[in-house]
């Protein structure tokens, strides 16, 4: 398919502006533009066929199951792409009067507090954009309280567990922390003993998600929670896995000090092929003062914007944060109030239903009943027939489903992570470990065509070894590299191999 | 593309799967067959300065494939005479040739005593054998 | 229940399946001390029909800009965004999608990410942008980041002229980035190369913003020679609109550009979400932040997009990431994508014409009804800071209850301008708006 700019032709346009009339003003020439830039040239029909083009290329959770781990790719309800382009909300400037803004403050005023009630905490700020935001305000928080209680150059270690998402260590040195890691026991557990022995008075904190990226909810949480309490340091709850115990147990009642939601997750903000999300934090009393400004806060009937947080940690993005995110996810959570419960019901029955239909097809790490994902092992295909869970992912698509996460947690050799979430119908989920349990068979029988899967996508598989080796990353406009060299094979490699 | 699966003896070996190979005072470093070959095709290789001294034990680079990247341990401490400039421009070399002309730097020994703690070539394949 | 699809009969054929007799047991794994056993104390469901009359009685007390002639700007601008981006932007294949780590499923996205990033450099001359970042704050901690690790030094310049918010969010990332950050005062609205050369002694970069936060246009050419002088990263915060009529930062030596790309595609939406943009040369590729897509062929040699310099992300190299940043703004970016590409050259050059226009119109109107400019003697882009002769903000209320928000209060960040707004004209105000401004802020 072409690149638009492939399609562009010198004098055609989309859209035409007013054109007041008026003398023009000038530039000073030294800061002037000189040469134009060579954006798309093309009528608008032809541009919005060819992003109809590009959709037709991509798959969305609108084409068909998604089942990425920890993503929980649920569906995105259309009332709320209405409800953002209301004018009232659409077309509100950030700085406009707080007189002017109260329906707006009300919405995020009710979203925290809907939140708060969700995580079993006390003060709630939605302004960091995404997960991994949230989790660096939330050691951002860690660091300012320990310093205020003057604790700040003793306390230099979080702790994370060896089965967490990348972003938990990332954070961590963004944050200027150190990192230690505990592993995970057989049955899934964060290894307690491991933990005693890594705990000390050095440490701040601890990074968890509960469910873990197994999909197990921690046997041992509230012994967790004693060891690092008993130190004096605080407990952060990634919010990935919340979908699984909405309802059924918080993550404040847990121990959890401080916990990260991701709206683009539990509560139904589309994924937008990348973003946006929203990561808004919940906390414990005792860390409130520390939250980003300015918090937005209820006096009376009226709401306001508060900038006076002489503790605060200051601001971790622009204005109050995404709004358009805290409409979709409001309306979600009234759409479904306390039985956000069944939701979270539903999401686990479904990842053992299908954990149930799996099981015997593929390898099982860890046999226990699951929450609402659950991590499978293509070991035994990898060694018996050469088939990596890679091949599973792309053989998958030619039965028209989105692959699951392949090779993460870490710990699991040929990793499958699969999450259904709760809005699957049940033909869904059987059609889907049909389809796997064929993959599997088709491993033995004719490896070589799920190796060379996927055929029915726009694309073969792609050489990404050839992308990082050249990195390509803009047009060439006159001095297009020659890329009709085709390879021999596509090199597509796993993180792990010797399984 | 990949080399088969050997341990030459007469090299030494470290247990984070790179080997040296001592030639008096001096050293030459690199990674072992079994580390290209859990990398997969190497796409860039993070050298050490000509100059830098570096320890045993500690990374004095990074080598990446696509999926993965790489700390490269030290066996031997030492100064860094020559870097491989081969490997800089093509790191595919190294899963050619991981103990010829994959090669990562070469060292003036500050200790050639460390030698003795290194690994031979079946102790190594032990180590591999577990991994 | 709306989104589910489970009946009694599925939930009894699964419960068999599974081997449990209830639902309640698929949850004996959680200890009975942590299980939460009342409701939640929420508000009872409410289906489409309530909902949408509950969101739109919210909605309704809000004072937007169908309800109130605004020239707010100060960041966040009311620019027109054409019915062909919110088209885009429907389809549930590109809306729904996730993060295209499986590019197979996911060439649209790719293949739009690569040409949005090949639009961020052709209008800020530089060789590579990231997917996007969440905002124009956030990638000025980005490119602080970068400058450390490209030089080795931690301190970080930034002029008193950039948008105060992207001040406030760099001071929140130094601590955990271990950055010492200096501020050069603006001098009569912009900045002055040599006070900027002098502070940019052992800085890793220098941050500014053209045009600046009070509209001005700096002197951006000098300032980058000042900054290089210093062997300082210059890095120039922008705003692509206007960069159809300003030089690009890449074309007069910036090392880095970046900014806030709302005015490109979104609407304000009470500032949320929009994107930033984050724009560098070739020699920081390998530690820039966030996704890139790369172009590359597929097993039959035809041409495809992936992720590409993946080890430089979080999910690879972890705690030696060079950010954590994972869900970014890919969704907004698209709209600026399908904005500019409606625009072209053309149309942005005469967009940022008519907002200069326009711009300039209503200095003189102003001026003409006796109001004083802040900074007479700057050219200034889309905005700029006019003297009311007394408290702003008592002026702002005043001008409301005629229906026009005049302006954004420049006292609450700048010493000296409790009198003063930030008038912003974009290509959505006419003449006759201007008119009425005028006519409205000689009465209050």
């Amino acid at each position: 398919m072409k690149l638009i700019f492939e399609k562009s032709q010198s004098g055609r346009r989309g859209g035409e502006l007013p054109k007041p009339d008026l003398p023009a003003a000038d530039v000073p020439v030294e800061l002037r533009r000189a040469s134009p830039p060579r954006l798309p040239e093309l009528a608008e029909p032809e541009i919005l066929r060819h992003f109809t083009e590009l959709s037709t290329r991509n798959f969305g959770i609108d084409t068909g199951f998604y089942p990425l781990g920890s993503c929980t790719m649920k569906y995105n309800p259309r009332v709320n792409e209405r409800l953002v382009m209301l004018p009232g909300f659409r077309d509100l400037h950030p700085y406009q009067e707080e007189d002017g803004i109260q329906g707006a403050l009300e919405l995020m005023w009710r979203l925290q507090e809907a939140l708060i009630e969700v995580s079993g905490l006390h003060a709630c700020s939605l302004q960091p954009a995404a997960g991994s935001q949230g989790e660096l305000t939330g050691l951002m928080l860690m660091r300012a309280y320990f310093e205020d209680r003057g604790e700040g150059d003793r306390r230099d270690t979080i702790i994370t567990a060896d089965t967490a998402h990348g972003t938990n260590p990332a954070s961590v040195t963004m944050a200027g922390y150190k990192l230690a890691k505990v592993q995970t026991d057989a049955r899934g557990n964060v290894d307690v003993a491991h933990l005693r022995e890594l705990v000390d008075e050095r440490t701040a904190g601890l990074m968890l998600t509960n469910p873990s990226t197994l999909g197990l909810f921690d046997e041992h949480i509230e012994e967790i929670a004693a060891i690092f309490h008993d130190v004096g340091a605080l407990l952060y709850y990634d919010g990935a896995n919340l979908n699984a115990v909405c309802g059924l147990s918080r993550p404040g009642d847990m121990g959890f000090d401080i916990v990260h939601i991701n709206l683009h997750k539990t509560f139904s903000q589309p994924h937008g092929g990348g973003g946006p999300g929203g990561g808004p934090i919940v906390v414990r009393e005792r860390l409130e003062p520390f939250l980003p400004v300015p918090a937005v806060v209820k006096g009376g009937e009226r709401f306001r914007l508060d900038f006076d947080r002489p503790k605060s940690i200051g601001k971790v993005r622009g204005y109050t944060g995404p709004f358009g995110v805290f409409v979709r996810s409001y309306a979600y959570i009234r759409s479904y109030g306390p039985r956000l419960r069944e939701m979270s019901e539903a999401a686990v029955l479904n990842a053992n239903y299908l954990l149930a239909l799996l099981k015997e097809a593929y390898d099982l790490p860890y046999d226990r009943l699951c929450m609402h994902e659950f991590v499978l092992s293509a070991r035994t295909l990898k060694r018996e027939h050469g088939i990596s869970a890679t091949d599973v992912a792309k053989r998958l698509m030619d039965y028209g489903f989105h692959p699951p996460t392949i090779y993460f947690p870490l710990v699991v050799p040929e990793a499958l992570m699969i999450e259904p979430t709760e809005t699957e119908a049940k033909e869904t989920l059987d059609a889907f470990a049909e389809a796997m349990r064929g993959i599997a068979r088709e491993a033995a029988e004719n490896p070589d065509l799920v190796k060379a899967a996927p055929h029915g996508r726009p694309v073969k598989r792609l050489d990404e070894v050839r992308a990082a080796k050249r990195a390509i990353v803009k047009y060439g406009f006159e001095d297009h590299p020659d890329m009709a060299e085709p390879t021999a094979e596509p090199r597509q490699l796993e993180a792990q191999k010797g399984a | 593309m990949a080399a088969t699966e050997t341990y030459p003896d007469d090299l030494r070996y470290h247990k984070e799967h790179d080997w040296a190979r001592i030639e008096g005072d001096q050293a030459v470093l690199g990674i072992t067959w079994f580390a290209q070959d859990a990398l997969g095709e190497l796409v860039h290789y993070e050298p050490p300065n000509e100059g830098d001294t570096i320890a045993r034990d500690s990374a004095y680079g990074e080598v990446e494939s696509v999926k993965a990247v790489s700390d490269v341990i030290a066996p031997l401490s030492g100064e860094v005479i020559e870097v491989n400039k081969k490997v800089v421009d093509e790191p595919e070399t190294v899963n050619a040739d991981p103990y010829g002309e994959g090669w990562l730097v070469r060292i003036r020994l500050s200790d050639p005593a460390e030698a003795d703690a290194l690994l031979d070539v079946d102790a190594y394949k032990q180590v591999v054998a577990e991994s | 229940m709306g989104y589910l699809s489970l009946t009694q009969r599925d939930r009894e054929e699964m419960l068999a399946a599974i081997g449990v007799s209830s639902v309640e047991e698929l949850f004996r794994d959680i200890p009975a001390r942590v299980r939460f056993d009342r409701e939640l104390a929420l508000d009872p469901p409410l289906g489409e029909q309530e909902l949408s009359r509950h969101l739109e009685e919210l909605a309704a007390r809000n004072a937007d800009t169908s309800r109130e002639l605004s020239f707010l700007g100060a960041g966040i601008y009311d620019h027109y965004v054409p019915a062909i981006v919110d088209a885009v932007l429907q389809r549930g294949e590109l809306l729904t999608a996730y993060t295209p780590y499986q590019p197979e499923m996911s060439q649209g996205v790719l293949q739009a990410i690569f040409e949005y990033q090949t639009a961020i450099c052709e209008l800020t001359g530089m060789d590579v942008s990231n997917a996007s970042g969440y905002d124009g704050t956030t990638v000025a901690a980005d490119a602080c980041f970068v400058a450390k690790h490209a030089t080795g030094r931690s301190k970080v310049v930034v002029t008193e002229a950039t948008n105060p918010q992207v001040r406030q969010v760099v001071k929140t990332y130094a601590p955990g980035f271990g950055l010492e950050i200096v501020e050069v005062p603006h001098r009569n609205g912009t900045t002055s190369p040599d006070e900027l050369r002098r502070a940019a002694a052992d800085a890793a970069c220098v941050i500014f913003q053209q045009p600046n936060f009070f509209g001005c246009l700096e002197p951006a050419p000098d300032l980058v020679a000042a900054a290089a002088d210093a062997d300082a990263i210059p890095v120039a915060h922008v705003d692509l609109v206007s960069l159809g009529v300003l030089e690009a930062p890449g074309v007069y030596g910036c090392g880095m550009a970046i900014g806030e790309g709302q005015s490109a595609g979104n609407y304000q939406s009470f500032a949320g979400p929009h994107y930033g943009f984050l724009a560098a040369r070739n020699e920081y590729i390998r530690r820039m932040p966030g996704r890139i897509v790369g172009e590359t062929v597929d097993a039959a040699g035809e041409r495809g997009y992936v992720l590409t310099l993946q080890t430089r992300e979080q999910h690879i190299r972890r705690e030696k990431a060079t950010s954590n940043i994972t869900t970014n703004q890919t969704l907004l970016a698209l709209a600026g994508l399908v904005h500019l590409s409606w625009l072209g050259p053309e149309g942005l050059r005469e967009l940022g014409e008519t907002c200069m226009a326009l711009g300039e119109y209503a200095k003189r109107r102003l001026v003409d009804a006796g109001f004083e400019l802040v900074f007479p003697e700057r050219t200034t882009f889309k905005e700029f800071a006019i003297r009311l002769g007394r408290s702003a903000k008592d002026v702002v209320g005043a001008a409301r209850a005629q229906g026009v928000h005049p302006g954004y209060a420049l006292g609450r960040d700048y010493e000296g301008l409790d009198d003063a707004v930030l008038v912003a004209v974009t290509e959505r105000r006419s003449p006759a708006d201007i008119d009425r401004l005028v006519e409205v802020l000689a009465a209050a």
